[in-house]
């Protein structure tokens, strides 16, 4: 297949890294092409002739490739062979091409050669100001999803793959003790100078091999190719062991402290699916000592009428399609540059052997070297003068060049065509500061190059080359190579000299800082001058914003959407800046810049996440049973990160029927559960009776060795957030219990009193939750089935309720707790936990005479609630006091200590009248479950809004009652016993029920205290 | 991400081993019943929020557990000491920073 821009025979660059040894066959919108080994996507679709990558956002108009790197803002991708290996949003320019590779354009649906957006740009464009879908969109708000639907699938942004990515990614973490970002002239030089003193040095670099600008210009260094420097002096680093090379590695975050991340695309410019074993992207995060910015930076388009018709181009990104990939991207070119550098550009473009029609300098002179240059290649240099407007439909036919005044604010003679089919600008360069913003730098501007730099935010981070307004090559060798021995030595290293390579000193003139090319036509009338191309920005937008009274650079931003997309406004700020102070009559630096924010350039969600995905994303905790559950098929139940039993369904029995089953089961007879997670902290020492004091409600002092006592516990705010059963082990030794969700809560909290406030109690703790399996048995037949495994005298004379006993159950050595969450007799069994399984099968084979039946979560909620047991989070909020969940009972004022909380019980809100209070609740309609979370009213038939008191916190079917119960907060609930309250439902229908004790089932509590 | 040194290890360590527990040097009045409400309500509920060098409370959660102390400048992230429980801070809190709202609120009293 012909690739008729592919720079053939004597014309062909000596330098490119193309190999057209090895063709390459790819896919690009379901065309096949064909392109070389080394050619990124961008380079062969040039080489191929395709003009246009895809459609504008907003207008619809057909937008070609601009740049060769990560600024590119039109050529935006959706990469993908399979469903599964989609990837959106990416660079053709970054990307190389593979054999087999398939790539689409993302904007252009439904294709980008005619499509619907298309014809309503045209249409509707001029009907489209800045802040259009603010102010078409937002009324009537219901049907902006409607329109963001249509817009989404019109404009594309890529999408994310519907199947799971097959690919490995993985984390790696560094120690440098300098990083250098970017691998050009100035990032060589500092690696190789920091390097060489011993230092550690990570040199990363974005592209697919080291050299940087070096691999687009033709310079010579010490008199040789720069190819050749740079073989050499990646070999020099390759060797050294106290180097790390990165390519295909972007430094996309600088954080905190000199952390930075590395995104490094592995595999993805060789497979679409990484081959088997292989990491496809990896990300390194990176602590250094000190980091070299060597970021380079972007040259700057001129701004003017229909920029964007598909052949306006970067100057240097032309430079570099030709010299880089031997592809030259038309026939006859147009310069237009406000600097010397970009006439290179014109002499790559003569030694391709194809048409340079004019350079077009807005300055009234130029440097002699490149003057010189121009005229020994026959080319015509027009001065004092721009193009104002290109002419042409999805590719370029000519354009319209006119004088301008030694101002550039206004043009000062008549237009005259040129035709040609490709423009290249230049308005100087922006160096690439967006790292150093990352953690707060804001860059300073540089009158003399016109434009920001680093400021020094970051003690610990010095910016070279280009990077930092440094353009000439000489200085940026002379400077990277002091920036490397200079951060060496902050290191602790010892450089004395440095070492860099020559370059030639050229004769520069003064570029002319211009950014906006004045039109014959108001900016208004003119033809669009685009600003920003991924988010279809205009001159006339901005301007507009700026009239209508939007004076922060942030607001117009956020206005016009300028620098929103995925480049991050990489191309647009600078002349977005630029135009919107002018209209506002400020400088540059006054109207200062927008924040840079990590990333450079988008990373994969792969990458953030490395091998954390399936059941590593979030930690899972299982008991020592957990098995045991899995096959009696147990459902399961997140608590925390514990996976619970939910319940245990047999055969079909839907949730409902299975726990009504477990209910009675345990009411009548036995149920037991796995209640391992409940936390458990082991507290010991000769002050832990008055820690306990000072940390909950109730009092310690007199809790005797082998007893148990229930407790809540308050912040300092007075509110509940947690409660358990503590017992006395032995004078100095107590084991609280948690709920299973706040065990690290409460572990915390002791620990911050303790060593904050009371350093002086001696006291330890320790978190036994995992060692200990806790095996609950409840129900009326209890008491029989321990009795036939263990020593323990279970004479209910002696081990009462809330004892605690210690002995052998099953053969093991146990802790057993007479405590009970279900109202039922009932022994909490604690054992090793690796005993956990034996005991617990034992258990089940001396119980089945008695029918034991395993009950979840589900069923252990359900037995709870009947006896009025509240679940601290589920029937408290964090703004509940033990007084408002009527348990009283549980405080002692009259602790010598003023325990947690305490005063706040006595804050002027807290002892108010109408606070919500945990009541009980029946419905009417004893069949009827009201849902958790049911808003409460008094009158069912006032008006919306209605005054809602309270909501429901807890509601279930109970089958031993055979009647829906509930638990509640409500305003002032504990004098409304008997009261009648409503529930409006989100259908129409209301619930009624009556307030009464939480206490549903046993009042007396004698299931629990049985004899 | 923070690189933290903690005082008990004795080794800088990164943020993920660490967890922020707010204002530091808060300590509990010795008699909170004799407190009025509002003071109480000082102690319990109000934090300052300065803009420059802060005292908090660090802890070393996923190694030693123990807490220490960390002067922190919440501009620029810097930390400009860590020292021991116990021990008291060299270096100064910024001074506090006018609301600027206070005034505007002040107003809204005046016009009512």
């Amino acid at each position: 297949m012909s690739q008729p821009n592919r720079i053939q025979g004597n014309n062909a660059s000596a330098q490119s890294r193309v190999d057209v040894s090895k063709p390459i066959t790819f896919s690009f919108n379901n065309k096949p092409y064909t392109g070389y080994a080394g050619d990124t996507i961008a380079s062969a679709l040039l080489a191929n002739d395709v003009d246009v990558v895809g459609r504008s956002f907003k207008y619809g108009r057909p937008r070609g490739i601009v740049a060769a790197g990560a600024e590119e803002p039109n050529a935006i991708l959706q990469l993908g062979k399979t469903e599964a290996t989609q990837v959106p949003n990416i660079r053709a320019t970054q990307q190389l091409i593979y054999e087999g590779l398939e790539c689409h354009s993302t904007n252009g649906w439904p294709s980008t050669e005619r499509d619907v957006m298309g014809v309503v740009g045209k249409l509707f464009g001029r009907f489209m100001p800045p802040g259009f879908y603010y102010k078409t969109f937002m009324a009537p708000s219901k049907l902006w999803m409607t329109y963001e639907k249509m817009i989404r699938k019109g404009a594309g942004l890529g999408r994310s793959p519907k199947a799971v990515d097959p690919d490995t990614y993985e984390t790696i973490n560094q120690h440098a003790d300098v990083l250098v970002v970017g691998g050009g002239p100035a990032g060589i030089t500092a690696a190789l100078n920091a390097a060489r003193t011993g230092a550690r040095v990570i040199l990363a670099d974005e592209q697919n091999e080291f050299g940087g600008n070096l691999l687009s210009q033709t310079d010579l260094l010490d008199g040789a190719p720069a190819q050749d420097w740079i073989d050499n002096s990646i070999d020099e680093l390759a060797t050294a062991d106290n180097v790390t090379l990165l390519i295909n590695a972007t430094v996309n975050g600088y954080h905190d402290h000199n952390f930075l991340t590395i995104h490094e695309r592995c595999t993805d410019q060789s497979f679409d699916l990484a081959p088997e074993g292989e990491i496809r992207q990896r990300m390194h995060r990176v602590r250094a000592k000190q980091v070299i910015l060597a970021t380079g930076a972007h040259e700057r388009p001129l701004v003017f009428g229909n920029n964007d018709i598909p052949g306006c181009m970067l100057a240097s990104a032309v430079s570099t399609y030709i010299n880089r990939y031997n592809v030259v991207p038309g026939k006859k070119l147009l310069l237009m540059t406000s600097n010397d550098n970009a006439y290179n550009t014109a002499f790559d473009w003569h030694n391709s052997g194809r048409l340079v029609r004019a350079i077009i300098d807005t300055r009234p002179a130029a440097g002699k070297t490149v003057v010189k240059k121009a005229t020994d290649a026959g080319i015509e240099i027009i001065y004092s003068s721009a193009i104002v407007q290109a002419q042409g439909n999805t590719c370029i036919s000519n354009a319209m060049v006119a004088p301008l005044d030694e101002t550039g604010e206004k043009l000062s003679g008549s237009v005259k065509q040129y035709d040609c089919d490709t423009i290249a600008t230049s308005s100087g360069w922006n160096p690439a500061v967006h790292l150093s913003c990352h953690t707060g730098g804001r860059p300073t501007w540089r009158e003399d190059i016109q434009g920001f730099v680093p400021d020094n935010f970051n003690k610990n981070m010095i910016a070279t080359g280009a990077g930092n307004g440094l353009y000439p090559l000489t200085e940026i060798l002379q400077d990277a190579a002091s920036a490397g021995a200079f951060a060496a030595n902050a290191c602790g290293f010892n450089a004395t000299k440095t070492s860099y390579a020559k370059a030639a000193v050229e004769d520069v003139a003064p570029s002319m800082p211009i950014f906006h090319i004045p039109h014959f036509k108001p900016t208004s009338r003119a033809p669009k001058q685009f600003v920003d191309f991924q988010l279809d920005v205009t001159a006339a937008g901005i301007e507009l914003a700026v009239q209508e009274g939007f004076e922060s650079i942030e607001h117009v931003k956020r206005y016009t959407a300028l620098g929103f997309g995925t480049d991050q406004g990489k191309l647009s700020n600078i002349n977005g800046m630029a135009i919107a102070a002018k209209k506002l009559g400020k400088t540059i630096p006054e109207t200062g810049t927008t924040v840079f924010r990590p990333n450079y350039t988008p990373v994969t969600f792969g990458a953030i996440s490395g091998r954390n995905v399936n059941e590593f994303f979030d930690i899972e905790r299982y008991s020592a049973l957990h098995t045991w559950h899995v096959e009696n098929g147990a459902e399961f139940e997140d608590v925390g990160q514990w996976k619970r039993p939910w319940y245990f369904p047999k055969g079909e029995e839907s949730m409902h029927e299975a726990v009504n089953r477990e209910c009675l089961a345990t009411r009548n007879g036995v149920g037991i559960i796995d209640a391992s997670t409940l936390g458990k902290i082991d507290i010991q020492g000769p002050d832990a009776r008055e820690f306990l004091n000072r940390v909950y409600t109730n009092a310690w002092s007199k809790l005797p060795v082998g007893r148990c006592r229930y407790g809540l516990m308050c912040g300092e705010d007075g509110m509940v957030f947690d409660d358990g059963v503590t017992s006395c082990i032995s004078d100095n030794h107590f084991i609280m219990t948690t709920t299973s969700g706040g065990a690290a809560h409460v572990f915390n909290w002791l620990e911050i009193w303790h060593q904050t406030e009371w350093p002086e109690l001696e006291v330890y703790f320790n978190s036994v939750t995992d060692q200990w399996a806790t095996l609950s048995i409840s129900g009326p037949k209890a008491r029989l089935l321990l009795g036939e495994l263990t020593d323990i005298d279970l004479n209910p004379d002696t081990f009462k309720f809330m004892d605690l006993r210690e002995g052998v159950v099953a053969g093991v050595p146990a802790r057993v707790f007479r405590i009970s969450f279900t109202g039922e007799q009932s022994y909490e069994i604690n054992v090793q936990a690796n005993y956990a399984l034996a005991v617990w099968e034992k258990l089940f084979e001396h119980g089945a005479k008695y029918d034991i039946t395993p009950y979840g979560t589900e069923t252990m909620h359900v037995l709870r609630a009947e006896k009025g047991f509240i679940i601290v989070g589920q029937d408290t909020d964090g703004s509940m006091t033990p007084y408002d969940l009527d348990m009283g009972w549980a405080v002692s004022p009259a602790k010598e200590f003023s325990f947690l909380g305490k005063r706040s019980l006595a804050r002027e809100d807290t002892v108010k009248e109408n606070r919500k209070q945990l009541v009980g609740l029946k419905t009417t309609d004893a069949k009827t479950v009201a849902p958790e979370g049911s808003q409460i009213v008094l009158d069912p038939n006032q008006k919306i809004p209605m005054t809602m008191v309270g909501h429901v916190t807890s509601s279930y079917y109970s089958a031993v009652l055979e009647r829906s119960i509930a638990m509640a907060v409500i305003k002032g609930g504990l004098d409304k016993m008997g009261d009648k309250v409503y529930m409006p439902q989100a259908d129409g229908t209301t619930i009624e029920a009556e307030i009464c004790s939480p206490v549903f089932y046993d009042p007396k509590g004698e299931r629990q205290n049985v004899k | 991400m923070f690189l933290i040194y903690c005082p008990y290890c004795e080794e800088e360590r990164a943020e993920e081993e660490f967890h922020a527990s707010g204002e530091a040097h808060i300590v509990r009045p010795t008699d909170p019943e004799s407190l009025s409400d509002e003071a109480w309500g000082d102690y319990v509920f109000f934090r300052k929020n300065p803009r420059g060098n802060h005292h908090e409370l660090w802890q070393h959660t996923t190694g030693c557990r123990k807490f220490f102390y960390m002067t922190r400048d919440t501009a620029t992230y810097e930390i400009k000491e860590i020292y021991k429980v116990g021990e008291q801070p060299k270096v100064a809190t910024a001074p506090a920073v006018p609301n600027k709202y206070d005034q505007f609120s002040s107003e809204q009293a005046v016009k009512k």
